[in-house]
């Protein structure tokens, strides 16, 4: 990590869990001044017949506020829970069902980055006096002194590695922005855990996307709109195959994404697969695993992290999701200085619209686009 | 150090309070209902304090029931009133500016049946009389209206309410919980039936709380056990926290007064200078009657919350809007109750004030709010620099 001023006042966002948590534990061990916070991103109350049988490992819930009060206090560290319910709804939740709707697989974690932890958290760090905020994702921030630039890169853990999440930021949120643990591995994470007595060195990490509890996007979906009182008008579409020859009848885009292979409604002879949804004609075209692989993207809405934006084609490796190992590509630059075209070495597999392609140089993040 | 201006939240313990607590804690360890001498001594300890509370509110001590708190006082007033010969067909009446303890047993009494309307208020937060007297129908059994607002300050006109409530023969409480010790609380003047009382909004400890119920009103209890305040609250009384609320009545009924004016002369120097100091400050509940010692103000372009936290890590307690399950603030459902929009809401800081204030603590405060909303203003994507 990065030297600091011993004077430095950091603040901490605090999940509740063993990351974040080990992070806090580290900078108080160092002698920093901190303030702890938890972000309240979404209410576990509402749409309480999603809600599964046992809350625990959701964000936001009572219980990871309860662990992360208590850390704070073991540690006696100044400890608030911050209210960005608003914020999330209206940037991550409400562009999340948009894109669902539109036939599209979109990541809200990436949202929730660019929008709400390194945005509104920071302001509010920066509101009460903080000079840095620290979180505990897996990535590393250095600044390089022969570009100007702050860098984004992998974290040492490559099976943490939270880049993918992380290629929105921009150079003064980088600036602000503490990585603890981005040079550790997990087991040592834990390890360092347990000798500085965090409480919660044997907690499992949260997998789920934290606001839709069991999973199911579309059902989400649906109650989202009725707990709004809009009438959720389920559209109505054909699975079709190449040639058009419908397949099955489904109740709309927003349950398939591209690669599914379940829940197609109906059997075939061979596994066929989703390639292609379109939410304007509410057709879903479904293929042979084959015709899933696709040499090219263009990514929309770039964002050059740790490089100024390219004015040649250049090499580099390129994640269509988040477990996906990084495909060797040429990054071609297009007449719009926002639209990049990803040209893979090899064919790769269900490149999923609304999905992120992020661009990286070995650890370095370059940057990363939405893809269309 | 931190400078402590939270005191509608709760108050510290005062010295004579807590060396009562001390001594009642050593030597009334005997249970009131023991018929032996070490029963005799906590239960002469009960009764002393009893007639202390009573004498704060010119009631009888008869009239006085010990319970755990504001919440349960509230609770026991309005659920005990419309409970009483069953629930169904019955009508109450509150207003929107409640505490959660009145409108949480209101919106119990619905799930059993009855009906409950509640009334808006004026735009600075108080309950128009005329109203209330338009909402009594031949099946209301209850008006429940607070004394003082927690979050404004704003103080209702609870006389003028009680006599509706008995030309219609309806019972009236009030939620006097932030209004005991820092207003007139004479209960025959008040025309209440029902009063509401928690010891650690003064300089008692949490735990314990009364309420004042006129006698001849019946209620149903809440809970069920022994035949303890007289078979109106089963269960052994808490001994010390009584005997505390008892000895900081008896202090209150000699310092109140004095001690208004001075609150009083706080919090004016507080609201006159923040707001000749600082753009774009607004006092909520402008031109009501309010107590001397609260001040809600909003800050134009500013996240209440965020002030919060500024001026606690500077060392100041101050609070926003009511604190959810998690600990996060939501907008007050006071302040949206007055028109407030979200936004205004969440602009909303309180300052409480209390005995252990001074003028140099205002001062600082002052100073400290002044920095955080110039700081967090230049980063407020909200505020429109002039």
């Amino acid at each position: 990590m990065r030297e600091l001023r011993q004077d430095a006042f950091i603040a901490v966002a605090m999940s509740g869990g063993v990351d974040s948590s080990t992070v806090a534990a580290m900078l108080k061990r160092d002698g920093f001044r901190l303030a702890g916070m938890t972000m309240q991103l979404w209410n576990q109350r509402r749409l309480p017949a999603l809600a599964p049988e046992s809350p625990t490992g959701r964000c936001c819930s009572l219980d990871d506020v309860y662990d992360a009060r208590t850390v704070a206090g073991l540690f006696r560290i100044p400890y608030y829970v911050v209210n960005f319910e608003q914020a999330f709804e209206e940037s991550v939740v409400k562009p999340f069902i948009d894109e669902y709707l539109a036939g599209r697989t979109p990541i809200p974690c990436t949202l929730c980055n660019n929008h709400v932890k390194f945005d509104r958290f920071l302001e509010m760090a920066e509101g009460v006096g903080a000079d840095y905020i620290a979180t505990g994702h897996y990535a590393q921030v250095d600044f390089n002194n022969a570009s100007g630039r702050w860098e984004l890169r992998r974290g040492a853990d490559e099976s943490k590695d939270q880049t993918y999440f992380l290629w929105g930021l921009q150079q003064q949120q980088l600036a602000r922005t503490l990585f603890p643990l981005g040079e550790m591995r997990k087991p040592d994470v834990r390890r360092l855990a347990e000798e500085l007595g965090v409480p919660t060195a044997s907690k499992h990490d949260s997998q789920e996307i934290c606001f839709v509890p069991n999973g199911d996007y579309a059902e989400f979906i649906e109650a989202y709109f009725a707990e709004q009182g809009k009438e959720f008008v389920a559209p109505h579409g054909e699975v079709v195959d190449e040639s058009g020859r419908a397949l099955a009848a489904h109740a709309g885009v927003h349950h398939f994404t591209v690669g599914q292979r379940k829940g197609l409604g109906f059997a075939a002879g061979e596994p066929l697969y989703v390639i292609e949804t379109n939410a304007a004609t509410q057709r879903v075209v479904v293929g042979r695993e084959a015709q899933l692989q696709r040499g090219s993207l263009r990514a929309a809405r770039v964002n050059w992290v740790s490089i100024a934006p390219i004015a040649d084609e250049r090499p580099a490796q390129v994640k269509i999701r988040n477990r996906h190992a990084a495909a060797a590509a040429t990054l071609k630059p297009t007449g719009d200085p926002s639209i990049v075209e990803v040209v893979f070495e090899e064919p790769q597999r269900a490149i999923t619209p609304g999905q992120a392609a992020v661009f990286y140089d070995g650890e370095l993040v370059l940057g990363g686009g939405w893809i269309e | 150090m931190t400078y402590y201006f939270d005191h509608n939240a709760t108050t510290p313990l005062s010295d004579p309070v807590l060396a009562c607590v001390s001594r009642a804690l050593r030597e009334c360890y005997g249970n009131p209902s023991s018929i032996h001498s070490a029963g005799q001594a906590a239960r002469s300890a009960v009764e002393l304090a009893r007639s202390q509370v009573a004498a704060l509110l010119n009631a009888q001590p008869g009239e006085i029931v010990f319970t755990s708190g504001g919440t349960e006082s509230d609770n026991l007033a309005v659920l005990g009133a419309v409970r009483l010969d069953g629930v169904a067909g019955k009508h109450a009446i509150t207003t929107a500016v409640e505490h959660p303890a009145v409108l949480g047993a209101c919106a119990q009494l619905v799930r059993e049946g009855a009906e409950v309307t509640y009334l808006k208020v004026r735009g600075d937060g108080v309950v128009d009389p005329d109203e209330v007297r338009h909402a009594v129908r031949p099946t209301t059994v209850l008006i429940s209206v607070m004394h003082a607002n927690n979050e404004t300050g704003a103080v209702q006109p609870i006389a003028e309410i009680s006599a509706i409530a008995r030309a219609a023969g309806v019972l009236f409480h009030a939620d006097g919980v932030q209004a005991a010790g820092r207003l007139g609380t004479d209960v025959r003047e008040l025309g209440v039936d029902l009063y509401s009382l928690s010891a650690h909004k003064l300089n008692a400890p949490k735990g314990t709380g009364a309420l004042f119920v006129r006698k001849g009103v019946k209620l149903q209890a809440l809970q069920f056990g022994g035949r303890h305040e007289r078979e109106r609250r089963a269960g052994t009384e808490n001994v010390p926290g009584i005997a505390a609320m008892g000895c900081t009545a008896e202090q209150l009924v000699q310092q109140r007064a004095r001690e208004s004016v001075r609150l009083a002369g706080l919090r004016d120097r507080l609201e006159s200078s923040l707001l000749e100091r600082v753009p774009g400050v607004r006092t909520n509940a402008h031109g009501a009657t309010r107590l001397a010692n609260t001040s809600s103000l909003r800050f134009d372009g500013i996240e209440g919350e965020a002030l919060v936290i500024a001026l606690d890590l500077a060392g100041f307690a101050v609070s926003s809007g009511a604190a959810c399950s998690s600990g996060a603030v939501e907008p007050s459902h006071v302040l949206l109750a007055m028109g407030l929009t979200p936004s205004e809401a969440r602009a909303s800081i309180r300052f409480s004030l209390g005995q252990g204030n001074d003028e140099a603590q205002v001062d600082a405060l002052v100073e400290a709010v002044v920095a955080s909303v110039a700081r967090l203003r230049k980063l407020s994507p909200v505020y429109e620099h002039a």
